[in-house]
């Protein structure tokens, strides 16, 4: 058995300092209260409509409509561990950006021999549409979500990990700020007594994020969000951010081009629009360049875009640098662009189109966690230690049939959190999504997404394989 | 405002009233059921409400023989019938959905708890223990949503298309219900033959009244006894009757000028006959030319504003 970090218990009695005063004070909380206050959590995200909507599933009317499981148990970081954790997103994210903008245009990173240009150039999620347009601000991922894990030492302490970049469209931010909002609402005395870091300005930073990448010689943008609509698993986000920065929230029907400009239709005729935060992957936006059978996006987009007249929130073509085998040379790039140590640690990752990985990984298949380079949502994964030697056996055969579609990682040992489960309190494995919002500069607001895998023992944190939420606290001592 | 957010704007209040409407003529009959009375009369009062919504033939081929039982479980909850209080809650709630960033917190909440809260009470039987219960809370989930609206949501054009969808809703169901209604009694339209009769007919006034709130408004306006031809002038002529054809018309006006725009001149010219017919109009004129003609030209006039609302506004062109 690996030895595990708890991120509440030092030991089975010994309370972390920064749990100190919340565990006082969940000492006097009965059963009964803790029921009431997740039934009454429950029923507000019912009402409010704070739901996703599961792929695959067909049902009218509530059924599609599932509730992420919101647990009242925060997520305490130390006002310290953030500080070193925001110094090493800015580092990270910034080199993503100029490895994105180095990739559409010089790819200096190859000629100097650290990023292969294969790796570039036979990456699906590279776009040629992209060589040697700029964009303002020379700023690509304007949204960042970096998943970060805690995992155990032998020795029994922490250390952080990156596990995966999402430069693309990051989601769950909705989550993060409505369950602070809940956790607020359910437990007003628990703010009084501890220093919790607000993050309810998202919205304003991020709005202040589009605005500041507009076109140039826009003086007062208009920033519209896209969504794909109603029935997109993350509609309630799209709806509660545009809502929250008071711009309209567009699908792709509402949108034309012409002479080049981006215009919305309305009810007093056409708009002109100049920044589009999209929540579409790139596949969507332009029938006329991507997908023909698109009817999400808009004709003639990217032309207007290429013309640099509207801006793309995140930009086109960022996917080439969140991609799984992208990812373990991300601490390569770091010293490469920015002249700096890496701050935050990558997982160690074996490349399966390397040959004596590939060997590695197939004779480890038990201990190591295989992904799709590509997959997302905790789809197309085997978890060795958790899977049975058939399902061992049958991904095997996957494997070897297309070696360079997937690579591996070491099974982590990731931190645990209290959780309120149906046993009562019992340990959850979580992870962490901050924010990273690039425009003219880098903000965040403090903390992010915690997700906890609530079945017992389960790594799988994302909300479509039965994963929950925990409101994140980062708390000045 | 966007377009298309205008169009879900003007179905969401369009469906809300929708369901009221359903509830309250549902209403309606369900209490005359109470009352004794032949079973030709009661089954005339469940075909007329079929009748009102155009939908004897979906209702026929689906359940045959008309029960009051069977249309009441047609009109409430089949989900194949698109005029059903099921229905219509769902498509209220979403086309609030598809714009829930264009209303206030409260408006979507109002929305989507009477979505949620209305499939409880048909899950828990509440509906067969107690229909006249269920027809008041939709009738008061409706004036909630309305009240709602009102009291939180800026008055911009959302709330405008908001209301327009509203009151262009009710002057339409409104109209049905008194085509329906008086057709039922045309034979002996002008005064009864007899006592049974005049009781007969008391009742039946009186539930087209009560159906759109204006029994006691009746009484209050007229001191009188209840007659048909004052009961048409006033749900057609008196513009301070919340429900009544002309009331609905001035609120449609009232609302569609502040949205004006270049192409929309059309529509609003001929809201403003239609409004002036009703300002001008004296019911002897109406009941001269015959109510049917009458109300069947004003839903064909109804459904052309419609029709231009959309084309102006709602569909955009570019």
């Amino acid at each position: 058995m690996k030895t595990m970090f708890d991120e509440m218990y030092a030991a089975p009695a010994a309370v972390r300092d920064h749990y100190a005063a919340y565990d006082r004070w969940l000492q006097r909380q009965t059963d009964e209260v803790m029921r009431a206050r997740r039934d009454e959590s429950e029923m507000i995200f019912r009402r409010v409509g704070i739901t996703f909507a599961v792929y695959g599933d067909k049902d009218s009317g509530e059924g599609t409509e599932r509730l992420i499981p919101f647990d009242l148990i925060p997520r305490v970081i130390p006002a310290a561990e953030w500080r070193e954790m925001e110094k090493g997103l800015r580092q990270r994210v910034e080199a993503l950006n100029r490895f994105i903008h180095d990739v559409y245009h010089g790819q200096e990173i190859i000629k100097a021999g650290v990023v292969p240009a294969e790796q570039i150039t036979r990456n699906a999620q590279f776009r040629p549409e992209m060589i040697g347009v700029d964009v303002p601000g020379g700023v690509y991922s304007h949204i960042a979500g970096i998943d970060i894990v805690r995992a155990a030492n032998p020795d029994g302490s922490g250390t952080y990990y990156v596990l995966e970049d999402n430069l693309r469209v990051p989601s769950g931010v909705s989550y993060m700020l409505e369950n602070r909002k809940m956790m607020m609402r359910l437990f007003p005395d628990l703010f009084a007594g501890h220093r919790v870091a607000p993050v309810a300005h998202y919205p304003d930073l991020l709005l202040e994020t589009l605005r500041s990448v507009a076109p140039g010689g826009v003086n007062e943008p208009t920033v519209v969000v896209l969504t794909p609509g109603m029935y997109n698993s993350a509609y309630f986000e799209h709806a509660f951010l545009a809502q929250q920065m008071g711009v309209e929230l567009v699908e792709g029907q509402d949108l034309f081009v012409k002479d080049g400009f981006v215009f919305m239709r309305t009810t007093r005729g056409p708009k002109r629009v100049d920044v589009i935060y999209r929540r579409l992957d790139d596949d969507f936006l332009d029938p006329l360049v991507f997908r023909p059978d698109s009817t999400l996006g808009c004709a003639g987009l990217l032309s207007a875009y290429r013309q640099g007249n509207v801006t793309l929130c995140n930009a086109v073509g960022t996917g080439v640098a969140d991609d799984k085998s992208i990812y373990p040379y991300v601490p390569k790039m770091i010293e490469f662009y920015l002249g700096q140590k890496p701050i935050l640690n990558n997982v160690p990752t074996y490349l399966c189109r390397v040959a004596d990985d590939l060997q590695y990984v197939l004779d480890h298949l038990g201990e190591l966690v295989v992904k799709e380079v590509h997959g997302a949502g905790g789809y197309g994964m085997l978890v060795g230690p958790a899977a049975t030697k058939d399902e061992i056996e049958a991904f095997r055969a996957q494997l070897l049939a297309n070696p360079s579609n997937y690579i591996a990682q070491p099974t982590l040992s990731l931190s645990t959190c209290p959780t309120y489960v149906e046993s009562g309190i019992a340990p959850r494995h979580i992870d962490l999504r901050p924010f990273v919002l690039s425009g003219k500069t880098v903000q965040m607001v403090p903390g992010g997404l915690t997700r906890v895998a609530l079945k017992e023992g389960s790594l799988v944190v994302n909300s479509s394989q039965g994963g929950g939420t925990k409101d994140t606290w980062v708390l000045e001592s | 405002m966007l377009s298309r957010t205008a169009d879900h704007l003007f179905w969401m209040s369009r469906y809300m009233e929708r369901s009221e409407n359903t509830a309250r003529m549902l209403d309606v009959n369900y209490q005359t059921s109470l009352l004794p009375q032949s079973t030709a009369v009661a089954e005339q009062g469940w075909r007329g409400l079929l009748s009102i919504s155009e939908l004897t033939n979906d209702y026929a081929s689906r359940y045959g023989a008309v029960h009051a039982r069977e249309v009441m479980d047609f009109m409430v909850r089949d989900e194949r019938n698109p005029s059903s209080i099921l229905c219509c809650l769902r498509a209220a709630r979403e086309n609030a959905r598809a714009v829930r960033g264009a209303l206030t917190t409260e408006v979507w909440e109002t929305t989507n708890q009477t979505w949620l809260e209305f499939n409880r009470m048909l899950r828990d039987d509440s509906f067969e223990r107690d229909p006249a219960a269920l027809f008041e809370w939709v009738k008061f989930r409706s004036h909630l949503s309305r009240g709602v609206q009102i009291g939180t949501m800026l008055q911009d054009e959302a709330f405008r298309f908001v209301r327009i969808g509203t009151f262009l809703e009710r002057g339409d169901n409104t109209a049905r219900l008194l085509d329906v209604k008086f057709h039922a009694v045309e034979s002996d339209f002008y005064g009864a033959a007899d006592a049974r009769d005049q009781e007969y007919d008391f009742y039946h006034w009186s539930a087209i009244l009560r159906s759109v709130s204006g029994f006691e408004v009746y009484r209050k306006v007229y001191r009188n006894v209840i007659q048909p031809e004052k009961v048409a002038e006033l749900l057609i002529l008196r513009p301070d009757m919340p429900r009544s054809l002309a009331a609905c018309i001035n609120e449609v006006i009232a609302n569609l000028s502040q949205v004006a725009n270049d192409q929309s001149g059309e529509t609003m010219r001929r809201a403003g006959r239609l409004m002036a017919d009703l300002q001008y109009g004296s019911i002897e004129e109406i009941l001269a030319t015959g109510l049917h003609a009458y109300l069947t030209q004003f839903l064909d006039r109804i459904a052309d504003l419609g029709v231009g609302i959309s084309r102006d506004f709602l569909v955009a062109v570019h």
